[in-house]
This record gives structure tokens, sequence and C-alpha cells, in this order.
């Protein structure tokens, strides 16, 4: 059975900085074989699956807990980030135009899932109770995508 | 002008915006924001920077960046924002860009 590392902390901002480190301490020293440059997208897609986790918090108004549970094995990191702020419709997301076209500007929020999918080998939703669980799958290359919509 | 350092992220973002937007109320039309000495960037910082180039650009005016560091220009390139913003390698460069 692989190591896995869980850290639980306050759904706040603040504690983000936190896990980024803890995630990419975690791959160094635990045999990733990630280079700078995928620790760099390991590091991001992390964060913004926990920056969701604090915010689903934030909309509903109340305190909770964000579970972070991480695995490293050769080649590749797993990480699961667990919230129990409500959950949401991945479906309702609404795709972004072209990033050619002038209506792009508009879109300042929403850019953390498309981030995500465009960083990570794999990423999953799964609802859980009154929440969501997203699993990042992140190996040494980052997959080949058009460019994000 | 707004000199950001540190990580840029859900949390501090925020000020971020709460810098550039000092630069607009203090009545200039061109904010340069230098982002040489950020180490982290995310989606909401990103986020602020959109938000905040439509205001200054409503405004008339513009709003570019200064990125010298493959971490942060990786961010803007995957989300196609490269375009969006005059992203230069120097301050001197940023304010020139119209006299190129």
């Amino acid at each position: 059975m692989k190591d896995e590392v869980a850290l639980r902390f306050p759904a706040r901002a603040e504690h983000l900085a936190l896990v980024r480190l803890v995630v990419t301490h975690l791959a160094e020293h635990h045999g990733a074989g990630l280079d700078l440059a995928r620790m760099d997208d390991l590091r991001l897609a992390v964060s913004e699956a926990c920056a969701n986790a604090v915010e689903a918090y934030g909309r509903q108004g109340r305190a909770g807990e964000v579970l972070v549970r991480c695995s490293v094995v050769p080649g590749e990191v797993t990480v699961e980030v667990e919230d129990h702020g409500g959950g949401f419709v991945l479906d309702d997301l609404v795709p972004h135009p072209p990033v050619e076209a002038p209506e792009r500007l508009h879109h300042e929020h929403g850019l953390g899932i498309p981030l995500m999918r465009q960083l990570a080998d794999r990423v999953e939703f799964h609802a859980v109770e009154e929440g969501t669980t997203v699993r990042l799958v992140v190996g040494p290359e980052r997959p080949r995508h058009h460019q994000l919509r | 002008m707004a000199v950001v350092s540190g990580e840029v992220d859900f949390g501090t973002a925020p000020r971020l915006r709460d810098a550039v937007v000092k630069v607009a109320t203090d009545g200039a039309r061109l904010a340069v924001v230098d982002l040489s000495e950020v180490q982290f960037l995310d989606s909401t910082g990103l986020g602020v920077l959109v938000a905040c180039l439509k205001r200054f650009r409503s405004l008339g005016g513009d709003l570019r960046l200064v990125v010298t560091s493959d971490r942060v220009r990786n961010v803007f390139e995957i989300t196609g924002l490269t375009t969006a913003f005059g992203i230069h390698e120097t301050v001197a460069a940023a304010v020139a860009q119209d006299r190129r």
C-alpha cells in the first residue's frame, strides 16, 4: 500500500500556502520524479482545488474544514481535496469564449477548474455528502490540450 | 505603478486589487504592475488583473505587466491571457510600449 499523508485545515484562504508547501514537499521528497515546471503545475492545481473548497464554505457563510489527502508513487502524485461546503453542479459551468474573442475579458472568475484540467493528467469531481471531492493526478509530463477555452 | 511580491492567491489577491485600484484613484491612466518578485499566481490573481485591465481600458487607459519568471509567464500562457495584456520584461519597456 502506498503511503498517504492527510492534512485537515480550517476552510480559510490563509492556509492555502501551507497546503502548497506540504504537497510540494511530499512530491519532492517521496520520489515523484517531477521536474520543476511540473512541480509548479502540481502546486497550482492543488491550490486551485483548495481555493474552490474554501470558497464553497464561504458562499454558505459558514466555517468548515477541508481535507487534503496526498499520495506519491514514482512518476505520479495523487491529491484529493474534500469539502462539505454544499457542492456544485459541474454541468452548470459555462464554457469560456475563445481566447482571441474580446468577450474573453469578461471572464475573470471561473478560471480555476479549466486551469486544473489543463495542468493535471486527470481531474475527477465526485459529489460527497454536502460537498465535493476533487481528485487530481499529476505525472511527469503536462498532458497535451488545446489552449484553454 | 504597483510592485507585487510573494504569493498571490485566493487569500491575498484582494490586496493586489486594492493596490491597483489605488493607482486608478490616484488619477493615473496607465498602470504598470510589476510581477517580477511574485513566486506564485493563481486564477484569483489572474481574475483581479483581468478586472483591473478592463477598468483601466474603460477609462481610456491601460494596464501593463512586468513578468520575468517562467513560472508566472506560464500561468498567462496556459490561460491564453498573454494576448490580452501587454507583458514586458522591464518596467521601462512597459511604459515605453506605445513608443515602439
